[in-house]
């Protein structure tokens, strides 16, 4: 079975270069032949592909610890879900992963793409099979995940502690789906250049598959965020960790190409922007996987000690963003530009949000690259942490959210910004209260604190304000507002949840990093802390045995300070003996959309525990508020004008019967 | 997964030099709120040396403890929050500070958000100024001959 599974990878290699080659060629020398080779190949690359992930997957569940990967990263008494998801728990698997929804999404363009022109959909996949190629090598190469051990060890060394958990299982394939999503859109705009032109075809597929690669990216962000949260025992959810960095970077830019392949949709304008943008978002995914995969953040030295992967990681990165780049700037000046507009017009706005966005996406590259740069320069040591990138982006994203309600309500091509502030009074009113609410009632000397839940606020209704307005309630009757609420077109309801969605994180963000409460305490027996209106009492430890794990808990009884009993909480630390690995298993218990967040700290000398407790107001905003912008993209791609087939024609027939009805 | 794998090892390195504990021990706190909250603050700004990415505020690693109490100590002899920067910086390097300082050396990473944003608008503003108004070409000598002849009723 495992020789099948390397076996397979091998063939899915040959294949690849084979996707990569005769289609281009056939698109040049208009061989119609050769450019109906690319669908099969590229159906059959993926089938081989998740034979080989099969295979492994295989030997992770019978634990065939003659397998060197199996062997170092898993244990046969580890839960069954560990196990699967464990595959994916390492470089060599993660690759494999990473491979797999690329050739998955090729499948898909080849299957869904029947209607493409022939040229651009050779090419499309002609470039999908270039980086399935090299991503196959590189596999093969230097990270072959099927390697045997003679003889084979009896037991295996157990997954890393920290990532048995249900994140690992929906984490990483969230954000592969993400990243590897974009590698579509690259590939279109790759072949659009090759092309030399940009259809309507063109424009039609692009928005799709880049607000289902957002969807994706936006849930693996949020996802790895709040699994950061529970797990590593100090409730933080975003560190601007270098890792975070690489996943955040596609996400801004992505962001981006979504906004401005609305405008290319709609209005044709900014066509070679989205391009490029399709080109540098899926370039920032790559440089994720470099920086990570290579080593290079732990020190440029790191690097240079074992530099096998990262210099493979690096040529590919090198030819893919290079290359694209260069057919960029030597055949973007032969694409036509689209419409024109005011600059006060959804298209300005549109574009007003790309800089903006860019800009954030330059700032957090220059900051997670910076001390590299001064490394490799200069052999200085310098960090670039959070409180750098919250001063820098934290002041590039106020005027960008402030200005987020405006952008839907303004009209293509020009627009009257004094009529949309008017109709924006009510949002901006109603954000003005709760400053105010804020300043009276939590904390007057905040004043940050206050308007940046005014921001938060002034989102949600400003997103509440675009769904009103287009349906006409106060205009109109109540029937009659709610028959077209409901009859507004899914696109809208995206937009409008997308950007609610936004608002709930920021107040998240902004309510918890303002607001939060904290103790810090030696607990005996028997003695009790108290915070934000709740008392813990702790009742004692005891322990548990898992598995393949021991687990020391710490029993709090829980209740207000006024005496209501609410149960109890407990919060442990675990020790994974394959490893001699310690967790932390933080308790929380969740009161509306704020948490209490218990962990357990060292055993005291005169026999007490550290315990330390956080308030953490409004905190699950933050993943909450990630669902509904998750929600907003779903409902979006849902668009019957979204779906590619022929909807415009049936749209135009539907006109013509309302007019012929009408007259 | 990068994320996670990278983030394991993290923790991982924090836990191996101590054991699980956490940042801030309740034998650090300050008496005085107000001095203990300067501390917390200026924890946040000061790297953990041997984690990767942490803060000392965050670090479990002994490192990291050492440098809270120094800090703490340094504001209970009344150094203002820049002197105990200075302190620091002075006996751990530059290295030491998760917000590096404005200099020269930086002046490409503060730099970049605002040139590129200002740089980015005027190249927006021009290109819009100038998409506004279509530029319509002028005829040729040839174009407008040949239209001549047609509205002359000669084509």
């Amino acid at each position: 079975m495992v020789e099948i599974g390397h076996f397979a990878l091998v063939l899915a290699f040959a294949l690849a270069l084979v996707q990569a080659v005769l289609p281009f060629l056939g698109a040049v020398t208009a061989n119609e032949r050769l450019m109906a080779v690319a669908g099969p190949v590229t159906v059959t690359g993926f089938a081989l592909t998740a034979l080989s992930f099969a295979a492994l997957t295989h030997a992770y569940v019978v634990s065939d610890f003659s397998v060197a990967n199996v062997w170092e990263n898993s244990h046969s008494l580890k839960p069954m879900i560990y196990k699967v998801s464990g595959v994916w728990g390492n470089h060599e698997g993660s690759m494999l992963l990473w491979v797999l929804i690329l050739t998955f999404f090729g499948a898909l363009v080849a299957a869904f793409g029947r209607n493409l022109p022939a040229t651009l959909r050779a090419n499309v996949l002609s470039v999908q099979g270039l980086i399935g190629a090299a991503f196959f090598l590189f596999i093969l190469v230097t990270s072959n995940p099927f390697a045997r051990l003679v003889p084979a060890p009896i037991e295996g060394r157990d997954l890393n502690p920290v990532l048995q958990d249900v994140g690992l299982a929906i984490h990483p394939p969230l954000l592969y789906l993400g990243y590897v999503g974009f590698s579509v859109c690259f590939s279109f705009a790759v072949a659009a250049l090759i092309d030399g032109r940009i259809d309507a075809a063109w424009a039609r597929w692009v928005r799709p598959w880049t607000l289902a690669a957002w969807v994706f990216l936006t849930g693996g962000i949020a996802m790895g965020s709040y699994w950061a949260y529970y797990e590593l025992g100090w409730g933080g959810f975003w560190f601007w960790d270098p890792v975070e960095n690489a996943s955040f970077m596609p996400w801004l830019a992505g962001t981006a190409l979504l906004h401005s392949a609305i405008v290319m949709e709609k209005r044709s304008a900014l066509k070679i922007w989205t391009l490029l943008l399709a080109i540098l978002t899926f370039s920032l995914s790559l440089l994720g996987t470099f920086l990570v995969r290579s080593g290079v953040l732990t020190s440029v030295h790191a690097f240079a000690t074992d530099p096998s992967r990262g210099v493979f990681i690096l040529a590919i990165l090198t030819f893919f963003i290079g290359g694209s780049l260069a057919l960029f700037a030597l055949r973007s000046a032969a694409l036509t530009p689209g419409g024109v507009f005011h600059p006060i017009s959804r298209e300005g706005a549109l574009v007003l949000n790309n800089l903006f966005l860019t800009t954030a996406t330059a700032t957090v590259f220059v900051g997670t690259l910076y001390p590299l740069f001064i490394e490799a320069f200069s052999g200085d040591k310098i960090s670039v942490g959070a409180p750098f990138f919250d001063m820098t982006f934290g002041a590039l994203m106020v005027p960008l959210l402030v200005m987020v309600p405006f952008g839907p309500l303004l009209a293509w091509k020009r627009a009257d910004l004094y009529a949309a502030t008017q109709r924006l009074f009510v949002a901006f009113g109603g954000a003005l209260l709760v400053v105010l609410a804020v300043l009276a009632v939590v904390d007057g000397a905040s004043v940050a604190a206050a308007l940046g839940i005014g921001l938060a606020v002034w989102l949600v209704l400003g997103a509440l304000t675009d769904l009103a307005l287009r349906a006409g309630i106060g205009s109109v009757g109540p029937g009659v507002a709610l028959r077209r609420l409901a009859g507004l077109p899914r696109s809208t309801y995206g937009t409008a949840l997308a950007h609610l969605g936004l608002g709930l994180t920021v107040l998240g963000i902004v309510g918890v990093t303002s607001f939060q409460g904290e103790r810090i305490v030696a607990m005996r027996q028997g003695d009790t802390a108290e915070i934000a209106g709740y008392s813990l009492r702790f009742e004692g430890m005891r322990t548990v045995k898992g598995p393949n794990f021991t687990e020391d808990q710490g029993i709090f009884a829980l209740g207000t300070t006024a005496g209501r009993d609410l149960g109890e909480i407990v919060s442990a630390k675990r020790i994974y003996p394959a490893r001699q690995m310690p967790t932390t298993e933080a308790g929380i218990r969740t009161f509306g959309v704020s948490q209490l967040y218990v962990s357990l700290g060292d055993v005291t000398s005169d026999g007490g525990i550290v315990v330390r407790i956080w308030w953490k107001p409004m905190v699950t905003l933050i993943w909450f508020g990630a669902l509904v912008m998750m929600a907003g993209g779903g409902v979006s791609l849902l668009d019957r004008r979204l779906r590619v087939g022929a909807p415009a024609a049936r749209k135009r027939r539907d006109k013509v019967a309302v007019a012929g009805a009408v007259s | 997964m990068r994320f996670a794998i990278l983030r394991a090892f993290v923790v991982a390195a924090a836990l191996a030099l101590s054991g699980a504990a956490f940042a801030v021990q309740p034998d650090e706190v300050l008496d005085d709120p107000a001095l203990e909250a300067r501390a917390r603050a200026l924890s946040a700004e000061l790297r953990c040396m041997v984690c990767q990415n942490q803060s000392i505020d965050d670090s479990d690693a002994s490192l990291a403890r050492d440098l809270r109490i120094l800090v703490r100590e340094r504001i209970k002899a009344g150094d203002s929050d820049e002197q105990v920067l200075a302190y620091i910086v002075a006996r751990y390097g530059e290295f030491v500070l998760l917000k590096p300082r404005f200099s020269l050396r930086n002046a490409l990473l503060w730099g970049t958000p605002l040139v590129l944003l200002v740089i980015g608008g005027v190249v927006l503003a021009v290109s819009i100024r100038r998409r506004e108004r279509p530029a319509t070409k002028r005829l040729t000598a040839e174009e407008n001959a040949a239209l001549k002849k047609v509205l002359d009723g000669e084509g």
